[in-house]
């Protein structure tokens, strides 16, 4: 295949050449960023709570008065523990995905001059660390005379248990445990977790989604009214529907807030459905503009094909097969789109930076160009075909007809 | 001649079926794309309070300590009680109203209605003639009834139908947190978008169903929901919150010249320096004043998803439109002759242009038409979202116009170079040719 006559008579049609390369450009630069916005949902979405999503729900009760909170919990914790099919219940503040709750500043230095951090706290009644599921990865598990008494929304000193990520944090490359910190009171490092997830991952930013720390406290007045179920995965959904009864025989009292009260996983769901959502506006654009793409190629091809009638019944006349005059088309076709390529990838760059300017983006690895590379190149032979082969069924005899 | 133009352009359209078809779906594609997009950030970035917003300001004072203190800082976004209290009290803008906002049980005085929860707003008399909020019946309470504490409520039109049928409820009893309170009155349509003086409960459709005097809110410890930013160690016990050094009150205040704005604020820098010699404040005065669209701004209401699907859609109606242009001039180019004849038999070279021009124009049209169809389904498709806004999408009269200047606008500019090379021919080469 001789490319040079190719791009002699692209020449010629330098107008319409150009405007086609633009639009592959700009569709390359959009659908590699496009891809990689919702490769980073896709990897949010992925998060690891660290805590057993599936078989945990979540219940909370408002409406009653603090001062009963010993008996209230009491009557909650034998309450919910006699529904059918419950493995554990425990007393928490909140969960992952589940509202905001014990967000706070912490600091290395007692004056907390500087704030090192904000951190969620988790602060658990008796069994609900087993209840979660956290995983250890150095230090103890919390015993009996860990678990403090509350006088204000934060134990004035405690043993607690914080995050891989936020100990790689606060004492890069040393040991976490013995290690102190200060915030609403003072407290001492007694384990590492693998993952525990803040409440609302990624509201304070990414790098963040794993800053919690683990407090063992003594259900009371400050905590009190939220309460955490396990039980197997397929009976979660059962024992929540229970609920409702239970908490109407134990705490007539009470209001129970139906819209806080849900398993983790459904809290997990609700969480992402924004970034849900917005995967499935970029995979719409991402198909319109495919689709658009597509059709610009067809028509312009075809035209071409049309204007060139008399050209291609005399090359057939003069011997050339219809293979020949496929290829032509489609040879031509990819010189178009690589050209447009090349103008795409410096596009996608250029794109990439101002949303990083503007969003929580990193740089566009070179994996989503080539790929995309290469679907423009396949979607350009694709839409080139049905002209290309209207061009090859051009009959010799129209080089001796005068149009 | 425009008629003639009109005409000569619905005739070529017609010649060129497949054509016509693909530049008219490509402008509606992108049209469509981009006006869903646009329509949502319109609603999102509208003006909850047009005609009034321009007046209201919120004031921020910064009371904290030395600790993460920096130039260029900005001060909290909410007030401490101490400081609220002083303003209000201090009635230097011609209405002021302090708020913030919690959740209460409601138990309803029909035993066939299950208690549940309720959004409430706490705050003061001004709250409502300052936003102008419109009552169905009754009205809101007087700065006596804050001072005495009064067990009233103002309540939403959705509560009063779900608990009174849509009766007048004003006198009845609503049972709240079980304290007994009087409706005093019942609020009309009351929708402000966004939800500007309280954005912690989130910006759009989150309207409250009750509202009550704040200082009976405290008196009762009625919860207090949102944010409470807190510094230093006193705590932020939720029952103590006249006396911890938290931030945790909104403050909205009328004003009505540029005047008063300048006097305000150095009302507040001088409060703030007052504060500072006492040494309450640990920092030196730093105060804004902002009104309620800069406000929005500030806090950057409209959600940064929305932004970002704006500008793809903007960048798929270029593609769309790069697009139109390569088939346009595929069109025109094939009219050489045609044109050609028209040239010879006297046409100037304007005409012509005017006449392909006329051709895009349409197109435009029918795109826009299509454009506009495409949109509606996708304001449709937006609405079945989840996020708190996706009911506020609809298409109003503006974005309507919009959408038709926006296609023909876009058609017009796709139009103009492949008509341009269209009309430059040569007449005698194209008689020639045939």
């Amino acid at each position: 295949m001789q490319i040079r006559p190719i791009i002699t008579a692209l020449r010629r049609h330098r107008l319409a050449t150009l405007l086609i390369a633009m639009e592959i450009a700009l569709a390359c630069a959009v659908l590699c960023n496009a891809c990689f916005l919702i490769m980073g949902r896709e990897q949010r979405m992925k998060l690891n709570s660290g805590v057993d999503e599936s078989s945990l729900a979540i219940v909370q009760l408002t409406g009653f008065d603090n001062a009963m909170a010993r008996d209230l919990n009491a009557r909650m914790l034998s309450g919910l523990a006699a529904i059918d099919r419950v493995q554990s219940v425990s007393v928490i503040n909140t969960v992952p995905f589940g509202p905001q709750a014990g967000a706070n500043g912490m600091s290395l230095d007692p004056a907390m001059k500087q704030i090192n951090a904000v951190i969620d706290f988790y602060l658990g009644g008796p069994s609900s660390f087993q209840s979660l599921g956290l995983k250890l990865v150095a230090g103890r598990l919390p015993q009996a005379s860990d678990y403090v008494s509350l006088s204000n929304v934060l134990p004035s000193s405690a043993q607690v248990w914080i995050t891989r990520s936020l100990a790689d944090h606060l004492w890069p490359g040393a040991d976490p445990l013995g290690k102190e910190f200060w915030s609403g009171g003072h407290y001492r490092v007694a384990g590492v977790l693998e993952h525990l997830a803040i409440a609302q991952p990624g509201s304070r930013g990414q790098y963040s989604v794993d800053w919690s720390v683990f407090v063992p406290a003594q259900p009371g007045p400050f905590l009190t009214g939220s309460y955490l179920l396990r039980a197997r995965p397929q009976d979660i959904s059962h024992v929540l529907r229970d609920v409702r009864a239970a908490v109407a025989k134990v705490a007539p009292d009470t209001v129970l807030d139906m819209d806080d009260s849900k398993t983790i996983s459904e809290f997990r769901y609700a969480y992402f459905e924004n970034d849900r959502a917005m995967a499935r506006v970029l995979v719409g654009v991402i198909a319109a503009l495919l689709l658009v793409t597509a059709l610009g190629i067809v028509g312009l091809a075809s035209f071409w094909v049309q204007q060139r009638r008399k050209q291609i019944g005399i090359r057939r006349a003069i011997g050339a097969t219809r293979g020949d005059i496929l290829r032509y088309f489609q040879t031509e076709n990819f010189l178009i789109v690589t050209m447009g390529i090349v103008f795409g990838v410096l596009l996608a760059y250029a794109l990439n930076v101002m949303l990083m300017k503007a969003y929580e983006v990193t740089h566009l690895p070179a994996a989503y160009v080539a790929t995309s590379a290469i679907v423009l190149w396949l979607l350009g032979q694709l839409a080139v075909l049905g002209p290309a082969l209207r061009a090859a069924a051009v009959p010799p005899v129209v080089a001796t007809r005068s149009v | 001649m425009l008629s003639y133009y009109f005409s000569l352009a619905l005739h070529s359209l017609k010649r060129n079926r497949v054509l016509t078809a693909l530049m008219v779906l490509a402008i509606a594609l992108g049209i469509g794309a981009s006006m869903t997009t646009l329509t949502v950030l319109h609603v999102l970035s509208g003006d909850p309070l047009p005609g009034r917003s321009g007046s209201l300001y919120y004031p921020q004072i910064d009371p904290r300590d030395m600790n993460d203190y920096g130039p260029n800082v900005e001060p909290p976004d909410q007030l401490a009680w101490t400081d609220g209290m002083y303003l209000l009290k201090a009635k230097r803008a011609s209405r002021q109203a302090l708020m913030t906002e919690g959740m209460v049980p409601l138990q309803p005085t029909e035993s066939n209605v299950d208690p549940f929860q309720t959004s409430a707003l706490y705050t003061t008399a001004d709250f409502f003639p300052m936003f102008g909020v419109p009552f169905q019946f009754g009205q809101g309470w007087n700065a006596n009834e804050d001072e005495g504490k009064a067990r009233v409520a103002v309540i939403s039109a959705s509560l009063n139908d779900k608990l009174f049928g849509g009766g007048n409820s004003v006198g009845k009893e609503l049972r709240l947190q079980e304290t007994s309170f009087r409706i005093v009155g019942v609020l009309g349509d009351w929708h402000p978008n966004p939800h500007f003086y309280q954005l912690y409960m989130g910006s759009y459709a989150s309207d409250e169903d009750v509202y009550v005097p704040l200082s009976t809110s405290r008196d009762l410890k009625m919860e207090h929901d949102g944010s409470t930013d807190c510094w230093g160690n006193t705590g932020g016990d939720q029952d103590n919150l006249e006396r911890v050094n938290c931030t945790w009150l909104q403050f909205w205040v009328q004003l009505d010249k540029p005047a008063d704005v300048e006097a305000y604020k150095s009302f507040l820098t001088h409060y703030s320096q007052d504060q500072h010699a006492m040494g309450r404040f640990e920092r030196p005065p730093n105060v804004r004043l902002r009104n309620v669209m800069q406000w929005l701004d500030y806090q950057h209401v409209v959600p940064s998803d929305a932004r970002l699907q704006t500008w793809l859609s903007v960048g798929f109606l270029v593609v769309c439109l790069v697009n139109t242009v390569g088939l346009m001039l595929s069109k025109f180019m094939r009219r050489s002759a045609e044109l050609g004849v028209r040239r010879a038999l006297g046409a100037s070279q304007r005409a012509l242009f005017g006449q392909l021009l006329m051709e895009s124009g349409v197109i435009g049209l029918a795109g826009g038409t299509g454009g506009l169809l495409l949109a509606m389904l996708g304001l449709w498709l937006v609405r079945q979202q989840p996020a708190g806004y996706a009911s506020l999408a609809h298409m109003d009269v503006s974005m309507l116009l919009a959408t038709f200047t926006l296609a023909v606008l876009a058609s017009l500019l796709a139009g103009v170079l492949p008509a341009w090379r269209a009309c430059r021919i040569t007449p005698a080469l194209q008689l020639k040719a045939n």
